[in-house]
């Protein structure tokens, strides 16, 4: 119990949980935005591995580290291109869809990575994001630590859930996004294009996803190994429901989600870790997915016309 | 543009659309293997020998094909009643480990291959029970359940085989101990390299046609997955359906880690399977679903993979291109089929 | 119309020559009409003679495969809805296009502002909404989530869209079908403030009196042509009525029977509105053998939740259900199908078939699960085909046989299909849900025509319908639902329409307050 208190009070764990939230809250947000506008996107799994790998490979070939994250998310918006070409104007099942998005994305990753080091045995290193030592701020207890001694990308990160809030609900293109959620057929009516505000947002929310990816490699690890991603685009899936299609519900359910994982590793290191399996506590992310759906199951306002394809003037 | 029915397409337009979704996987594999720096058509001659290019081979690709045409068969009965049961590789491995529970001592009989095989289903079928009752009391989307059960599953199984299943004998490795000879699904033909579990495998390809087509069970199933609410108003217990369903389908792809277990392996490790589960999601929507087809689509993929593995070792195109080809595979037949029923009209 | 040139120089809406087909079905042909400034114009036809069509090419939803738009003397381009936005026309839909999560003002503003901007704020759009509301009578709250308003408040939404962007062309698509008369009356004055005001305004409907009240002209739609042209102050409904249908419309007139026993009661029924949808407070009503009930209304006052709680979609939540005198002790779908209600569905395509499944299949949807169409679980495919092949037969559906798949038939066969599959197990309670909707003239009588026949042979039916004409003709005993409450029964013959009208606008309920 003690040790509970130790970990929960300790800078050091706050600082982690920040760190582990940010490339949730990136995919979190783009696969939001495509809900929002109506369309399910199981493509981001395979779209985060793409970004993780395309990022980290347009750096390791020698490109800045934000020319990585922009290389990911040009990656990311093709396969959003692909889904939401398939998705919206040809209405096929998200699902399917999504699902071979996924395993398209993720072998084409493998596929390439074993083309551009055909020899390497262990995986090579890059120099990732640095913390951001903000002078004065860094300095303050606990505080200083947690939130002034994280990478640019994390700031982005946090930056970019901010924005997704603004515009979705403070713009008239956020308004009509969600209005392409909830009916089709009133933005129609209204003049505007159904099919171009789906593809336009699954294309910018691969974007997001990508980035998420991309995080990985260049701000957490530092290297692209093929299991990396290891299911966290389905619990960001499981995220946007847990936030109510909310970014900032979302968010926070991320960073809530991130403190529970951080919380499991530095668990392993005690006592109790000693005594359970590790598999135990690896296993925690995923339960604690499923029962955050369950929580939601009866609450959450989903938007109403998710998974619908529309298909202009039908009769 | 815009999507019209088209009310009788023709023969053409069926067989032709289909076949040109396969000839566009076969321009993109040749694509890659230029990419790759390597002879398009070499590569592709490679992949087709390296599959069935010799008894050997052949052999390879069928047993390959076993545990996909269980998986292909798990999510084609799921899918046709709607049923996103994307956690065929859970059940898989809940097949895996009561081969193993079963087969490593608790009996000493020829009784003990059916009794685990029948054990096996409903352990696998017990996986796909949470998912669907979450669904069908909550509402919970069973495709990411499904889906996160997979990663627990492997830990699961991770734990297994480095706690109470290791083998001591195991050298450290983290594997089950082998089974006894009894638990073992024997060769069909002595001396050829091909396990029962194969001929299980069409078996149970018949039964899931007959089921669908002569039952009434099959007909709820069909009726549900077409069109809820006139089944719901027709008087069809949809919820019993669903589960009825998911009972079945996790039968089957439990079904594919047991034969794997029983008939090839031996004993359970961690790399059982390479993604049988995902894979017979491609298997079972190239088949459209239907479960003879699902026999035709589970040796054709299985064929590329096996062919592909031959060919990257003779070429330097990664053996990944298999898992690109089928991906892009399943992409194109989903619009080809579409493509079918519908035409692209402007406005 | 002192100046008849300077009046025919003043169109405001030309349409020449628009025909469009939809596969083998030709919904528009040749048609022409002009539109001048300050009048309006009703467009008058049957279910599927073309009305919604052509005002959806107009408003670009479909490309016309001929023909030409012109507004303000200027050409439309085909299949542009902003475009039409742009150039001053407004539609009104028959199925709104509202996000029910949204509010009235995001509903309103969507797509009023530059995608790209920031917006000119709530406060302003709230301005113009009130001034709006104000001027053409359009009483709706601008924050009020739109899930949460009446069907009436709903359409002045739809109109207020229109407003908001200066339409100066309004298009109502059958905009009475789901008001009250006193409702209409709102509406009509809400139009004729809009006259007054400068805007030209094309009215949809098939009713006729309606359409005698509020149009200058009439033109007459049927299969997809423009058969007539007429000035409405100088016709009335019975020559609009056979111009609409072409002869004389037959309404049967049955014979009124004595009611034999009742098979099924409700007893003080109530159940919990599902989402938008009404629930039922405190339904008592008995469905007498050989007796037709007809149940009149305004769509969405109940009438969905009692055909669902006869259908054993939804249980009572409070009060009971007797069938032949007593109370079932599970309800579903199944058990009403056990007690032999047949169910005509108001949605024949969404509920009533699976339009996968051939004629066979459609025709066992029902009775799969009992002999001689199964036994111990297995199919006897034989005996579901013949079943099929003698419904084809009786029931004259035209097709290419059992084996054919039912989403290439028509409207009316699929309606014969299932009339088939419901009557022929000798129903004792037979429920007609709206079962002529978008049938054409022939299948209409044939469908009344088995209706009487079942009562005559001793079933209980209840009919809801929209169409109070409808109603009229076939019920023994009329009742009106309004706000999910039943009115007492009125013996044919015994009300007239404009009575029953005011029962539907909710007057005369028990301890019911006025509804306007």
């Amino acid at each position: 119990m003690t040790d509970l208190i130790d970990i929960l009070i300790s800078a050091s764990f706050w600082a982690a949980v920040i760190r582990i939230a940010s490339p949730l809250i990136l995919a979190t947000m783009g696969e939001l935005i495509c809900e929002r506008a109506g369309i399910l996107n199981l493509g981001i799994e395979g779209i985060m591995v793409v970004g993780a790998f395309t990022g980290w490979l347009a750096v390791y070939q020698g490109m800045p580290l934000w020319g990585g994250v922009a290389v990911a998310m040009a990656a990311g918006m093709l396969f959003g291109l692909l889904h939401a070409t398939l998705t919206i104007p040809f209405g096929l099942s998200q699902h399917v869809v999504g699902l071979g998005v996924t395993l398209l994305a993720t072998s084409t990753s493998s596929f390439a990575y074993r083309l551009a080091l055909p020899e390497v045995t262990s995986p090579p290193k890059i120099v990732p994001f640095q913390p951001l030592d903000v002078p004065v701020f860094s300095d303050i207890p606990f505080l200083g630590e947690v939130l002034f001694t994280q990478t640019a990308f994390t700031w982005f990160a946090f930056t970019v859930a901010v924005l997704v809030s603004l515009v979705l609900f403070r713009t008239p293109l956020g308004l009509a996004i969600r209005a392409a959620g909830e009916n089709p057929s009133a933005v129609e009516a209204q003049g505007l294009s159904v099919t171009g505000l789906r593809m336009g947002a699954v294309i910018v929310g691969s974007g997001l996803m990508a980035m998420g990816g991309a995080f990985l490699t260049l701000s957490a690890f530092s290297s692209f190994f093929f299991e990396m991603v290891n299911g966290r685009g389905w619990i960001c899936v499981a995220l946007v429901v847990f936030g109510a299609w909310m970014p900032g519900k979302a968010a926070l359910g991320a960073i809530l989600f991130a403190a529970f994982d951080a919380l499991q590793i530095r668990l392993q290191q005690t006592p109790l870790g000693a005594d359970l399996p590790y598999q135990v506590f690896l296993m925690a992310p995923y339960v604690l997915s499923i029962l955050a759906l369950i929580l939601m199951s009866r609450r959450a306002e989903v938007p109403a016309a998710l998974m619908t394809a529309y298909n202009k003037g039908e009769r | 543009m815009r999507l019209e029915p088209i009310a009788n397409a023709s023969l053409a337009r069926r067989l032709g659309l289909p076949l040109a979704a396969l000839g566009a996987t076969v321009i993109v594999a040749g694509v890659l293997a230029l990419i790759a720096g390597a002879n398009p058509f070499a590569v592709l001659g490679q992949i087709v020998t390296g599959a069935v290019g010799s008894k050997f081979a052949l052999l390879e690709t069928l047993n390959r094909a076993t545990p996909l045409i269980f998986t292909g068969l798990a999510v084609a009965v799921a899918f046709k009643a709607k049923l996103w049961n994307i956690g065929a590789e859970a059940q898989l491995y809940a097949g895996a480990i009561i081969a193993v529970l079963m087969g490593t001592g608790a009996m000493e009989s020829p009784i003990v291959l059916p009794v685990s095989a029948l054990l096996a289903m409903a352990a696998g079928a017990l996986v796909l029970l949470g998912p669907v009752l979450l669904k069908t009391r909550l509402g919970v989307d069973e495709v990411v359940t499904t889906l996160l059960l997979n990663f627990i599953m492997l830990l699961f199984v991770s734990y297994l085989l480095e706690g109470p299943m290791k083998d001591p004998m195991g050298m450290g490795w983290p594997k089950s101990e082998p089974l006894i000879k009894d638990a073992r699904l024997p060769r069909i033909v002595e001396g050829l390299r091909l396990h029962w579990g194969f001929a299980l495998a069409l078996i149970a390809a018949v039964v899931v046609y007959i089921i669908e087509r002569r039952t009434t069970f099959g007909f709820e199933m069909r009726a549900v997955g077409s069109n809820l609410g006139a089944a719901r108003f027709a008087g069809i217990p949809v919820n019993r359906v669903l589960v009825q369903t998911a009972l079945l389908s996790g039968g089957l792809a439990a079904l594919a880690g047991w034969s794997e277990v029983a008939g090839l392996k031996g004993h359970l490790s961690q790399d059982l399977s390479p993604g049988f589960g995902y894979t017979g999601i491609i298997v079972a929507m190239l088949a459209l679903l239907n479960p003879i087809g699902v026999v035709g689509t589970a040796i054709f993929v299985a064929g590329i993979f096996v062919g592909s593995d031959a060919m990257s070792r003779a070429a330097v195109v990664p053996t990944y291109i298999a898992d690109m080809l089928l991906a892009s595979a399943l992409l194109f037949m989903v619009l080809a089929l579409l493509l079918t029923r519908v035409r692209v009209v402007r406005g | 119309m002192t100046d008849k040139n300077a009046q025919a120089e003043e169109f405001v809406l030309r349409l020449d020559g628009i025909s469009k087909r939809f596969g083998a079905l030709t919904a528009n042909s040749g048609i022409s009409l002009g539109l001048r400034r300050g009048e309006v114009i009703a467009l008058l036809g049957e279910n599927g003679a073309g009305k919604t069509t052509l005002m959806n090419i107009l408003f670009g939803h479909y490309v016309a495969d001929e023909g030409t738009v012109e507004v303000f003397g200027e050409p439309l381009p085909p299949g542009n809805p902003r475009a039409a936005l742009a150039a001053g026309v407004g539609m009104v839909h028959q199925h709104f296009t509202l996000a029910d999560n949204l509010s009235v003002i995001d509903n309103i503003t969507l797509g009023t502002e530059s995608l790209w901007s920031r917006g000119n704020g709530r406060a302003a759009a709230r301005a113009r909404i009130k001034a709006l509301s104000r001027d053409f009578g359009l009483a709706v709250h601008p924050d009020a989530r739109v899930g949460s308003l009446s069907v009436g408040e709903r359409q002045r939404v739809e109109i207020l869209k229109a407003l908001y962007r200066d339409a100066r062309i309004l298009i109502l698509d059958e905009p009475t079908a789901v008001l009250t008369p006193q409702e209409t009356d709102a509406l009509f004055d809400t139009l004729r403030r809009a006259i007054a005001a400068g805007l030209s305004i094309i009215f949809i409907s098939h009713k006729l009196h309606e359409v005698i009240a509020i149009a200058d002209r009439c033109i007459v739609l049927r299969h997809g042509k423009v058969v007539g042209e007429v000035d409405t102050h100088s016709t009335d409904r019975a020559k609009l009525a056979s111009m609409m249908v072409g002869g004389e419309i037959a309404l049967p007139e049955a014979e009124a029977r004595a009611p034999g026993p009742a098979l099924l009661r409700l007893n003080h029924v109530s159940t919990r509105a599902k989402g938008t949808a009404t629930g039922l407070r405190q339904v008592t009503l008995d469905l007498c053998s050989g007796q037709i009930i007809g149940l009149a209304g305004v769509s969405g006052n109940g009438q969905a939740a009692l055909a669902d709680l006869v259908s054993g979609l939804v249980r009572p939540d409070q009060g009971s259900i007797e069938i032949g005198g007593r109370q079932p002790i599970v309800w579903s779908p199944r058990e009403a199908l056990r007690h032999r209600i047949a169910r005509i569905p108001e949605d024949r395509h969404k509920t009533g078939t699976i339009s996968d499944f051939n004629l066979t299949e459609n025709a066992v949807l029902e009775g799969y699960s009992c002999p001689p169409f199964s036994r111990r679980g297995w199919m006897n495919w034989r005996a579901a085909e013949s079943f099929a092949k003698d419904i084809i037969a009786k029931y004259d559906v035209r097709c290419q046989g059992p084996a054919q798949r039912i989403r290439l038939l028509s409207g009316g066969n699929m309606q014969k299909l299932i009339l088939g599959r419901v009557l022929e197990p000798t129903p004792k309670i037979i429920l007609a849900n709206q079962p002529v909707r978008g049938l054409d003239v022939g299948a209409i009588a044939y469908v009344h025509s088995r209706l009487i026949a079942a009562r005559d042979a001793g079933a209980a039916v209840l009919l809801i319908s929209e169409d109070l004409d409808e109603i009229q003709s076939l019920s023994d005993v009329i009742h009106v639902m309004s706000e999910g409450r039943l009115s007492p029964g009125f013996a044919r013959g015994s009300m007239t329409a404009a009575e029953l009208g005011l029962w539907m606008a909710g007057q005369g309920f028990e301890g019911g307050e006025d509804a306007a």
